[in-house]
């Protein structure tokens, strides 16, 4: 027989800071009027800088087929509008850290498509001088820390970025993406714990694209509700789908304002899917073609392109942009392909500031 | 002008030189602030520079080392305290996959100015969980450097260098070591990370050890003097970078060496002494190398089983007459 024990008595809970606004259907097809007042010249350079990380993870998926591109290589395809419309929310100051899913936050930073595609090209002239790789895009200049291969890893590094922020009274803000798969690992507790704690100027972003590798959230978690675990920090938290970049930034810069002006940090699950696979090893067997497709209507790019159509902009302007894009796009390729190969030299110096500790 | 200290005395003397100097530098760790240092190596330091910059962590060492870190690699440069080094296995991750790494990964953009520190090896009967010498692990890592001193002024002087390092360095303490007293520098009076200590002189064999096994090869060293042998005590001090100079010169005068280290035979610090001096002094040897280390398993708790697995002076002193006789 099972006992039933009688509930734990506890203190009346506090209501969450921010209510998450539930959507647990698709939208009405078609785009939503535009949001009242917004600035076009702004939601057009969002835009591009969403197809541009489109055409870059196109670009990487060809020359990954044609060899050119080594290792692991996980594209950010359909997932542009969380990295664009969150780094939006950001002054250039701002810190930015992430996952191996780091091409699409790193061109949204500031990251020339150049140093990006030479260092997945493994050249010398790369980001990282061709030692990272796909998963390890560092832009020192634009304030990018990286992109890290350790599920999670990353997330307590992002609290002592934070944390230096606080220590010199800066004023900065970090943002650390990751996705829901981090949420079962103890980096993400340790880091969001610490960061409640010490009232660190920090955005956790957690970008829920429905599956880590192939296991879906449900196999994974006990609730649904990734944004849930910041109650038990008592850090404020919000959730929302990232269908429109606009959204994207409204909302996190909320969650910005809060870091900047009170210090404290925000958890923030954005709900996303990924158009390809985990990788390009993976052909995504786990989930439907009927699935994808459904997702596939809600394209954050298709989806910001009828708002500036109907807003008025015209298609000499997308044809213009797009040109632009194909052009940053083909240069890249280019200086990439032509680039040196890093010499020997660059793996002691690399290794320690000062003489090599051997 | 020296002054007499405690090792723990000559830790926190360097911490807070160090903090003095540089408002960049602070302390993190468990207890090491109200509750004074679980060893009391930061006594008194809460009180002296705030909370600000003496800070009390919860029990996550991933987490705790992961924000000093993080910290590091945007310009501040933290001392981040293991209660021992047993507990940073659960902060391995942080340490081999970002600390390490990071300058690399970057392609040299980000350097990662961290101490790490805190007690390691064995204290007494503490059992097989908080025994463990972990500088093994860690001194095969490409990317950090590891120092184990044995005197309270090796401890101030390659602390302070460690915090003025650019790259992560591991510092080795000893919880038996803590209340040792010597002769320490006042002020600025720095160690070079890498620079071997000749702790005693001698012709017939070179013994060469760190931290708290330094003292266990001169006890032995003392032993053997009864018996006629004159044995020179190496104290590395720095185990990576390894002054393998150092050791190469003190073989070529006595043909001999036996190496002291406390955790397991297997691969290690001690097999890597071997590896070089093998190859760099092989026409000055008269015997094969011998290590002593801790016994091949988990370290026991029974008082009389503890002290046969972790190295003590006769076993030194066996070995020594060894290679000194034997071969
Ligand atoms: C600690 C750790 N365990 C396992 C892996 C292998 N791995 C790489 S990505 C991944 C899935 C992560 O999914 P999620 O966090 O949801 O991010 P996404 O790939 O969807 O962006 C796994 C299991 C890893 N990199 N690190």
């Amino acid at each position: 027989m099972r006992i039933l024990l009688p509930m734990p008595t506890a203190p009346p809970l506090a209501p969450p800071a921010l209510v998450p606004p539930e959507r647990t259907t698709a939208p009405a097809q078609g785009a939503p009027p535009p949001p009242a007042g917004f600035d076009v010249e702004h939601l057009a350079a969002l835009y591009r800088q969403m197809l541009l990380i489109r055409r870059v993870e196109e670009e990487s998926a060809r020359a990954y087929a044609e060899g050119k591109i080594g290792g692991f290589l996980h594209l950010y395809i359909g997932q542009e509008a969380v990295a664009v419309g969150a780094i939006a929310a950001l002054r250039p100051d701002d810190y930015v850290i992430t996952t191996y899913r780091d091409h699409g936050i790193a061109l949204a930073k500031g990251m020339s498509v150049r140093a990006l595609l030479a260092e997945l090209f493994g050249k010398v002239t790369g980001c990282s001088k061709g030692l990272g790789g796909s998963m390890h895009m560092f832009d020192k200049e634009h304030h990018m820390l990286g992109g890290y291969g350790i599920v999670g890893g990353h997330i307590p590094l992002a609290a002592g970025v934070a944390f230096a922020s606080k220590y010199r009274a800066d004023d900065k803000v970090t943002l650390c993406f990751f996705g829901e798969g981090a949420v079962s690992i103890g980096g993400f507790h340790e880091g969001l714990g610490l960061a409640a704690l010490w009232k660190l100027p920090i955005v956790f972003i957690c970008e829920n694209n429905e599956y880590a590798m192939g296991t879906p959230l449900s196999r994974s978690m006990s609730v649904e509700d990734v944004s849930l675990k910041a109650l038990g920090y008592g850090m404020d938290r919000d959730r929302f789908f990232a269908d429109d970049v606009l959204e994207v930034e409204h909302r996190i810069s909320e969650a910005v304002q809060r870091a900047r002006e009170h210090g404290t940090p925000t958890l923030v699950e954005v709900r996303t899917y990924r158009f390809r696979g985990h990788s390009m090893s993976d052909p995504a067997k786990y989930r439907t073609q009927a699935e994808l497709d459904e997702h596939k209507k809600r394209d954050p790019l298709v989806h910001t392109r009828e708002i500036l159509a109907k807003a008025g902009v015209a298609d000499a302007r997308f044809a213009e942009i797009e040109s632009g894009v194909e052009a940053e796009v083909a240069d890249a390729r280019k200086f990439a392909a032509e680039s040196a190969e890093p010499g020997l030299d660059v793996l002691a110096s690399s290794t320690y500031s000062g003489p090599f500790a051997y | 002008m020296t002054h007499s200290l405690r090792f723990r005395d000559a830790l926190r003397e360097a911490m807070i030189e160090e903090m003095d100097r540089d408002d960049r530098v602070f302390l993190m760790g468990e207890e090491v602030g109200h509750y004074q240092g679980a060893y009391k190596v930061s006594e008194g330091m809460l009180a002296k520079f705030g909370p600000r910059r003496v800070i009390d962590t919860p029990i996550a060492e991933a987490g705790f080392a992961g924000v000093g870190i993080g910290a590091a690699i945007v310009g501040l440069r933290p001392i981040v305290e293991f209660m021992t080094w047993n507990f940073s296995a659960v902060a391995f991750d942080q340490i081999l996959n970002n600390a390490a790494k990071m300058r690399q990964m970057s392609g040299g953009q980000l350097d990662c100015p961290i101490v790490f520190r805190g007690p390691n090896a064995s204290a007494r009967q503490v059992g097989s969980q908080h025994s463990h010498a972990m500088e093994h692990f860690y001194a095969h890592v490409p990317g950090l450097k590891v120092v184990a001193p044995a005197f309270p002024d090796d401890a101030k002087g390659l602390l302070k260098s460690a915090i003025r390092d650019d790259n992560p360095v591991l510092v080795m303490e000893s919880e038996t070591l803590y209340g040792v007293k010597g002769d320490v520098p006042e002020g600025d009076v720095l160690v070079p990370l890498g620079k071997a200590r000749i702790a005693r002189q001698g012709t017939h064999v070179t013994i060469a050890a760190y931290s708290r096994m330094t003292h266990v090869a001169l006890e032995a060293a003392a032993l053997l003097e009864s018996e006629g042998i004159a044995a020179e005590v190496i104290d590395l001090r720095s185990l990576r970078p390894l002054d393998e100079n150092t050791l190469v010169a003190s073989v070529e005068r006595t043909h001999r060496l036996v190496v002291v280290h406390e955790g397991w035979p297997y691969g290690g610090v001690g097999a890597e002494v071997v590896d070089r001096v093998q190859r760099l002094a092989f026409d000055a040897l008269a015997a094969p190398i011998l290590r002593v280390a801790t016994l091949d398993v988990p370290m026991p708790y029974s008082a009389n089983l503890e002290l046969a697995c972790i190295p003590q002076p006769e076993r030194v002193a066996a070995a020594v007459r060894r290679v000194v006789g034997e071969f």
